[in-house]
């Protein structure tokens, strides 16, 4: 569907809600992606974007996405973390075709992708 | 930076952690007088003579770090094209960034993809108000998000709304490319 005007987006929005996309819950994972100069430049827009339409594309309602700044680690930016409970996995050096791979694997089906796993936590 | 898109990404999110409730983005072009300008206007906790003074020092930040580049980055893109980057800023009210570029310049890089850039923003904190406005040659589109979002009864977990969101914006700003039916919205 084409986007036109507010009014298509307030239809897409009541279907939305029909699916119980918005349906209020706590989220289960937290998703942040690193926007400082460096994440930006490296592609960190182009990630985010890339993790959010995916998790629309897969209905997740149980995650939130949100951004944040520079960690020092400049050079192995676009870097996003996902935290869940006390544990906290940071994948380095992403694309958002690794993002999307990140949505399904870690997200949907709690496997971390150790490969680009640069720190954990817990 | 590839994008101007991604510069004004990047000082919107300056304008974010310097904590500020209300953003306004625009981005005006004039052909006639070979003008791009983009100004950030943010109400955040706005500098102090000294961190103005330093602002554009690539080895000074006030995020406890040892160098801050996006404010220089982009002064030196605009210097570079036929423009300049002017600060106002007030400690305690907020800050103005205004970058000009010559248009024309063939070192200018393209706006780029400024409906990813503002959609991110927008589901990102859909706390902050959102005031964008984008001119070309006379005629324009703006937006306010919270009246947008009030308007389709948007409040917390925003993100599910990424998509659409991004295809409207891309969607205005593709009829001010080509000149058409708007809609506009009053801030």
């Amino acid at each position: 569907m084409k986007i036109t005007s507010i009014e298509d987006l307030r239809k897409i929005k009541e279907e939305a809600q029909k699916r119980a996309f918005l349906r209020e819950g706590k989220a289960e994972y937290k998703v942040t992606v690193h926007m400082g100069t460096c994440g930006i430049a490296a592609g960190a827009r182009q990630v985010m974007a890339a993790i959010l339409d995916e998790i629309a594309k897969r209905g997740l309602t149980n995650v939130l996405v949100t951004q944040a700044g520079c960690i020092g680690l400049c050079d192995r930016e676009p870097l996003v973390s996902v935290e869940k409970g006390t544990e906290r996995v940071i994948y380095g050096d992403l694309t958002p075709e690794k993002a999307r791979q990140i949505v399904a694997s870690h997200l949907v089906n709690g496997h971390i992708v150790g490969e680009w796993v640069i720190h954990t936590e817990r | 930076m590839k994008e101007l898109s991604l510069h004004i990404l990047d000082l919107v999110e300056n304008a974010l952690r310097a904590g500020a409730q209300r953003i306004v983005i625009s981005v005006c072009e004039d052909s006639k007088r070979d003008l791009l300008e983009i100004t950030v206007e943010d109400d955040g906790v706005g500098m102090d003579e000294e961190t103005k003074k330093r602002a554009l020092d690539p080895f000074f930040s006030t995020k406890g770090k040892r160098v801050g580049i996006g404010l220089p980055l982009i002064a030196q893109l605009a210097t570079q094209c036929g423009g300049k980057l002017e600060i106002i800023s007030e400690k305690g009210k907020g800050t103005r960034v205004q970058v000009t570029f010559q248009k024309s310049h063939i070192d200018l890089p393209p706006l780029g993809d400024l409906s990813e850039t503002l959609s991110v923003l927008l589901v990102s904190h859909p706390e902050v108000e959102f005031v964008f406005s984008h001119e070309v040659d006379g005629s324009g589109w703006s937006f306010n998000s919270r009246e947008l979002f009030e308007k389709l009864g948007i409040e917390e977990n925003s993100s599910a709304f990424f998509v659409p969101l991004r295809d409207w914006i891309a969607y205005q700003e593709s009829l001010l490319r080509e000149g058409g039916k708007r809609e506009n919205y009053k801030h």
